[in-house]
């Protein structure tokens, strides 16, 4: 199991909640700056042809390709981030984007200023005065975030628990014995009927072992409160047991 | 603490997911925050949702759900209160004409000392070739010509008669090469700015030692007509566009000292940074101009172009210039006060 420190970036809203957004650090941002770098140079491979194009016109396409590169170079990262919602290619696949640091959108001055501080950032080599500037920065900003007012932060997809799906649909041996069902749903506590949700919820999020001996002390437990008779629980596994408890728990009551 | 999960979710879940999905609409556009009733509608949502999370807020056991309103919170708060924010589309004109000489004359500061240091600068080149110091010329000139022959022998090569035009079939490479040249030490002054100023300083100051020893060099060798016909008509907007950059970058550097404000750092960019973005993009768009003008104009000489013609067009575009960064947008900034 890894431990990581993970900076957090908090913000309290005029409704009286806060949340909070993960900031990404100076190694994660550094590797999204190599894959847009990568991105760049296949985008000029790709069209080195039109550049050859462009410069067998003469004057007129020499000058475009220089001023096409240049515009490239210097407004790539720019013009993706403010079309993109904060993200370049590289953000995109390591999952970060460029934020307001009061979490509000980004503005395109914003956007800009970032992008035109990269040049100090980048001194003396490799990004070290930028990245040693976030390294000390609480909130793991470059100068150009500094001046901006920006951070990058992770972005988590995620989505709320799936109770309903969780428990609809299934098979619950119980379900043939009422009575004992309301015995079991008079004697689990709130506190550990939330305990057995979370611990299917969580199902997938734990490593085998640990989960065969999660759902073997949850189903002990419960187990101890009302017997149920031989034919409901023939052959159920622990995490079964838990899964028919907790849907018995929850079900809604016609 | 909430005694039961399951109705919880199933209750708001539907809530949760029409403002997921409003959401995505306003972002793309689709929906328009300026209909009252619509953004009414929407904030409710985003109230109910903040209302979820403060509920389950310090229940350790729902890391899943927190994770998920936070995200929809911030979401929602992203777009909500970013929405009294003008959201107005940008409009190039109206930026060029307006906002860009508004914001010049708002940080006039920072241009009079952007041209003060390049003054400075100018004076120190002028010394620097009065005392006759040739590893002075040697160490300070940019382009190795200007050192290998004197500028009598340079005009004299210039206004040779040729049967070819030197730039022929080059003109907008040398164009485009200049605007590259120079947009980027433009961008350079600005970005040095967070050196608390110094690297800003330091180029305007050798920008001016340069132009400073050069101008001296031509005019000492008796080549002043020379020199204003090469310099002026590009050089009308190229050395103001380097002002107007390290004009920016000395900006950022008082912000970054923060003299003269009670502030902190991050409400000092906040305040600057519109004013940061338009400079640097003003002084792009001037330099262009002059990027084309060098290629396809400054190079020619007389007898090609008379000098009066290059010097007559590069007094005028300097006093427009200057007309414009001080006159322009005057009106509509009166309205606004």
């Amino acid at each position: 199991m890894s431990h990581e420190r993970v900076s957090m970036l908090t913000i309290a809203t005029p409704e009286g909640v806060t949340f909070s957004l993960p900031l990404a650090g100076p190694f994660t941002r550094s590797l999204a700056y190599f894959i847009d770098l990568a991105a760049m140079l296949a985008f000029f491979n790709i069209f080195s042809i039109v550049f050859q194009m462009l410069k067998l016109m003469g004057d007129i396409g020499m000058g475009l390709t220089i001023l096409i590169q240049f515009a490239f170079i210097n407004g790539a990262c720019m013009l993706s981030e403010l079309l993109w919602q904060g993200k370049t290619p590289g953000k995109k696949v390591l999952g970060l984007r460029v934020i307001d640091e009061h979490g509000l959108k980004l503005r395109p001055e914003q956007v800009i200023i970032r992008n035109l501080l990269r040049f100090v950032d980048a001194l003396p080599v490799f990004y070290a005065l930028g990245g040693t500037v976030a390294l000390f920065s609480s909130r793991s900003q470059r100068l150009g975030d500094l001046a901006a007012g920006t951070v990058v932060v992770r972005t988590i997809k995620s989505t709320p628990p799936d109770v309903e799906n969780l428990l609809s649909g299934k098979f619950n041996s119980f379900r043939d014995h009422p009575h004992l069902e309301s015995r079991l749903r008079q004697k689990v506590t709130a506190e550990e009927a939330q305990l057995a949700l979370q611990a299917l919820l969580r199902r997938n999020e734990l490593e085998a072992e640990a989960r065969v001996r999660l759902y073997e002390g949850v189903a002990s437990q419960f187990r101890e409160k009302v017997q149920f008779p031989e034919e409901a629980i023939f052959g159920l596994s622990d995490e079964q047991y838990v899964r028919n408890v907790v849907e018995t728990v929850f079900r809604k009551r016609q | 603490m909430i005694s039961d999960l399951k109705t919880f979710i199933e209750r708001e879940k539907p809530h949760w997911e029409d403002l997921e999905r409003e959401l995505t609409r306003v972002r793309e556009g689709i929906a328009d925050l300026s209909d009252l009733a619509y953004s009414r509608k929407l904030l409710s949502m985003f109230q109910r949702a903040s209302s979820d999370l403060a509920q389950i807020q310090g229940y350790s056991a729902e890391p899943e759900l927190k994770a998920y309103l936070e995200n929809l919170v911030g979401a929602g708060y992203s777009e909500i209160h970013s929405a009294t924010r003008s959201a107005s589309r940008f409009q190039p004109v109206e930026w060029l004409i307006h906002t860009f000489p508004q914001t010049f004359r708002r940080q006039i500061w920072g241009f009079w000392v952007s041209l003060a240091l390049t003054i400075v600068g100018m004076i120190l080149g002028c010394l620097l070739v009065a005392f006759d110091l040739q590893e002075a010329r040697e160490a300070i000139y940019p382009f190795p010509h200007l050192v290998q022959m004197t500028p009598s022998e340079r005009v004299a090569r210039e206004e040779k008669p040729t049967e070819e035009d030197r730039l022929a079939g080059a003109k907008a490479t040398f164009s485009a090469s200049l605007m590259q040249n120079n947009i980027g030490v433009s961008f350079k002054a600005l970005a040095f700015g967070m050196t608390y100023g110094i690297g800003t300083i330091l180029l305007l100051f050798y920008n001016g030692v340069v132009l400073g020893a050069v101008a001296l060099d031509y005019i000492a060798d008796g080549q002043t007509i020379f020199l204003l016909g090469w310099l002026l008509p590009h050089g009308s907007f190229e050395i103001p566009a380097i002002l107007v950059a390290g004009q920016a970058g000395l900006v950022i550097g008082r912000a970054m000292i923060g003299w003269g404000t009670a502030d902190n750092l991050r409400t000092r960019f906040r305040l600057i940074a519109p004013d940061m973005a338009t400079l640097a993009g003003g002084a792009a768009v001037m330099l262009v101009w002059a990027g084309i003008v060098e290629a396809f104009f400054s190079q020619y000489h007389a007898p090609v172009l008379p000098y009066s013609v290059k010097i007559t067009f590069g007094s005028i575009e300097l006093v427009l210039l200057f007309v414009f960064l001080f006159r322009s947008g005057r009106a509509r900034e009166g309205g606004k006060s």
